[in-house]
């Protein structure tokens, strides 16, 4: 019984890095109508920054946390301007090739500037297990947990409540009626890829401080499986991207656990096929009827 | 250890540039002594062929084997040359880079081929050298890997051997385990996308049920994951009372940092995969205790592992790995081959292999008509943050 419960806490922590990564496909994807591949190596570009401030520059842990998100939601803004923007106009499949080679760039400036041998860094997190009725829960779980939790309900609130949020709303329901209704549709964009950005720099965060090792393609996989998660829950959704990907971690987990690490994610995949079958627009998207 | 590493890198390339350009006047000097004469022997050198990845993924590997023989082949030539019947030859080294890629071996093969080598030294990966296995054989040269594990390598009669096979180390750890520490209870976590890690752990399995052993958990994991809590976990619910984990340094450091994660205090063991561990993980507690099988230990007081450090140190500025050691080695073999065959003849030297032993830094070496290698286990201790010999009756 106890190790089941551990288990799904084991899912639902590799769960939250495959949501707030998703979270960044979701907006993007809302907003630009465009899968962001580059995104998964923004959480490589959070790691490296991450270790660069504590470990090179010395820095404390606060302002380090903050530069590296920072650095990321302005990687994130850069990308945007430079790589996407010019292609606003162009068919879908030129922004999709555009987005993978800048993730290549990425992953090989990374390789570059830091080689390829994996690098070890230790966690800036040093919180004891705790133990609950037999069940062991890792310090870093705990965190995990709760910064995902805080960063889904900021989010949450940001979207619903403030006015650049709205205004968010109202560019992925319709751009042009948005630019008539007075709202600046290129900075909401560049707003979204700097939110997108900034979770996936805490993602980042939180993967190095777990794995406590970094490399240049480290990005790469959960980026994938972030990305799953995302049409899982039904892209464009920001609740959707949250639950697909507390969900596919948990699956994922339970599936090594229980039937097979091989099929893990042939199983997971199956599930996205599945769910995709029943439901084309995913688990909470909306159902809408496309004009040709 | 990012400068540490550049520092290793730069000065590796600037070791293989120093024996590139040494290689380059040895190679003149040859044609114009030889004048046109097309056997190499002709003018009292014997010339080895090596093989190994020096770009790429294992190229760390590669480098280190070259390395290693280059030093033995310094030393065999300042202390007078092998020699063969009446005459006494100077060993040279011609190290081609196969980027243990199965292609570029036998284009690289075919080179070494035409530049006349007499003995094949490589390859250092197994995929690479089953690709030239039969091409080798059927050149009838006498080819000795001095690392690669693969059962098949040494399936053709010219091929040896110097390493431990995969299957050895299981079954040797397996005893330690069951017999030596008295564990009945053992669960493993293993790379089943690895032929080297699954070929150990299937080993260990079966030798452990011989014993009279229980496999409580055989938890597997893919090539380049990072995440093992899942399977820890699982290993944590069962009643094991040792970890095996037959895998790379990479992967040991991951493993062993996530289970102290999870409050698992388990012993661990472990492969030679293992050595280089200690650099992997960020706070060596989590090691402690691990044992792992090794051929070869820098930190030995043995004073011919020592003097080899020393050199090896001196000359490119690094610790030797195994790998240095098992070229080294596999240097002195060749020269045993070459003075108990008094001839030079890929035949004469084959036949020769069985015949001897050879005192090298992996341990006291005789070989089988099958290629393989004879010779005892070395445990490695991790204590205090250090590799450290351990004896096991």
């Amino acid at each position: 019984m106890e190790s089941i419960i551990e288990q799904l806490i084991n899912g639902l922590r590799s769960g939250s890095i495959y949501a707030l990564i998703a979270l960044g496909y979701t907006m993007v994807y809302g907003i630009a109508k465009m899968i962001n591949f580059a995104h998964g190596d923004i959480i490589m570009v959070g790691a490296y920054s991450l270790y660069v401030f504590i470990a090179r520059l010395k820095m404390p842990v606060v302002p380090a946390v903050i530069f590296t998100i920072l650095v990321c939601a302005i990687i994130g803004v850069v990308i945007e301007k430079v790589a996407y923007k010019p292609l606003r106009k162009a068919p879908p499949l030129a922004v999709l090739i555009t987005a993978i080679g800048v993730s290549y760039l990425l992953q090989n400036l990374a390789q570059l500037i830091f080689t390829a041998n994996p690098i070890t860094f230790k966690s800036i997190i040093n919180l004891k297990a705790v133990k609950i009725a037999g069940i062991t829960i890792p310090g870093i779980t705990l965190v995990t947990l709760v910064v995902t939790f805080i960063c889904m309900a900021a989010l949450t609130l940001f979207i619903n409540k403030t006015k650049a949020g709205s205004a968010m709303r109202a560019v992925s329901e319709d751009k042009a009626a948005a630019q008539l209704m007075g709202i600046n549709v290129n900075r909401t964009i560049s707003m979204t890829f700097a939110i997108g950005s900034a979770l996936a720099a805490v993602a980042g965060i939180i993967f190095i401080c777990q794995f406590q090792s970094v490399e240049p393609t480290l990005g790469a996989l959960p980026g994938i499986k972030a990305f799953v998660a995302a049409v899982l829950g039904g892209i464009g959704s920001v609740p959707g991207a949250m639950l697909g990907g507390l969900l596919l971690g948990v699956i994922e987990s339970v599936s090594k656990a229980y039937i097979s690490t091989q099929l893990a994610d042939a199983i997971v995949f199956g599930v996205l096929v599945i769910v995709l079958l029943v439901k084309p627009s995913g688990l909470l998207g909306k159902n809408s009827i496309e004009k040709v | 250890m990012r400068k540490l590493f550049k520092r290793v890198v730069s000065l590796g390339l600037l070791g293989t540039l120093a024996v590139a350009s040494l290689a380059a006047c040895g190679t003149k000097n040859n044609s114009s002594g030889a004048g046109g004469d097309d056997t190499a022997s002709g003018d009292g050198t014997f010339l080895i062929g090596g093989l190994g990845p020096l770009t790429g993924a294992a190229a760390s590997y590669g480098i280190s084997v070259k390395q290693g023989a280059e030093i033995a082949i310094q030393e065999i030539n300042d202390a007078g040359g092998v020699k063969a019947g009446d005459q006494t030859l100077k060993l040279v080294l011609q190290f081609e880079d196969d980027e243990a890629d199965g292609d570029t071996a036998m284009a690289a093969y075919n080179t070494l081929m035409d530049k006349g080598i007499q003995a094949l030294l490589g390859t250092v990966t197994s995929g690479a050298g089953l690709a030239i296995s039969d091409q080798t054989s059927a050149d009838g040269i006498l080819q000795i890997t001095p690392s690669g594990s693969a059962a098949d390598l040494t399936k053709n009669p010219n091929a040896f051997r110097l390493c431990f096979t995969d299957p050895l180390q299981g079954q040797t750890m397996a005893k330690y385990a069951v017999e030596t520490l008295g564990n009945k209870k053992v669960a493993i976590i293993y790379n089943n996308a690895d032929d080297y890690s699954t070929g150990v752990a299937d080993a260990f399995e079966s030798e452990v049920k011989a014993l009279g052993g229980e496999i409580v958990a055989k938890e597997a994991f893919v090539t380049d994951a990072v995440d093992f809590n899942t399977q820890l976990t699982s290993i944590k619910g069962t009643d094991a009372q040792i970890v095996f984990a037959p895998v790379y340094y990479q992967d040991a450091a991951y493993i062993t940092t996530q289970a102290s994660e999870l409050g698992i205090t388990l012993p661990f063991i472990g492969s030679d995969g293992w050595d280089g561990v200690i650099d992997k993980v960020v706070d060596t507690k989590v090691l402690e205790g691990a044992v792992f099988l090794s051929p070869f230990l820098a930190t030995d007081s043995d004073s011919a592992v020592q003097a080899f450090v020393g050199k090896y140190k001196e000359k490119y500025n690094a610790t030797p790995d195994q790998f240095a050691a098992d070229g080294y080695d596999t240097v002195y073999v060749i020269k045993a081959a070459i003075e108990k065959a008094g001839k030079t003849s890929s035949a004469d030297l084959i036949k020769a292999m069985t015949e001897i032993e050879v005192k090298g830094l992996t341990g006291t070496v005789t070989f089988n008509a099958d290629g393989e290698p004879n010779k005892g286990a070395k445990f490695v201790e991790i204590k205090g943050g250090e590799y450290t010999a351990k004896t096991v009756e």
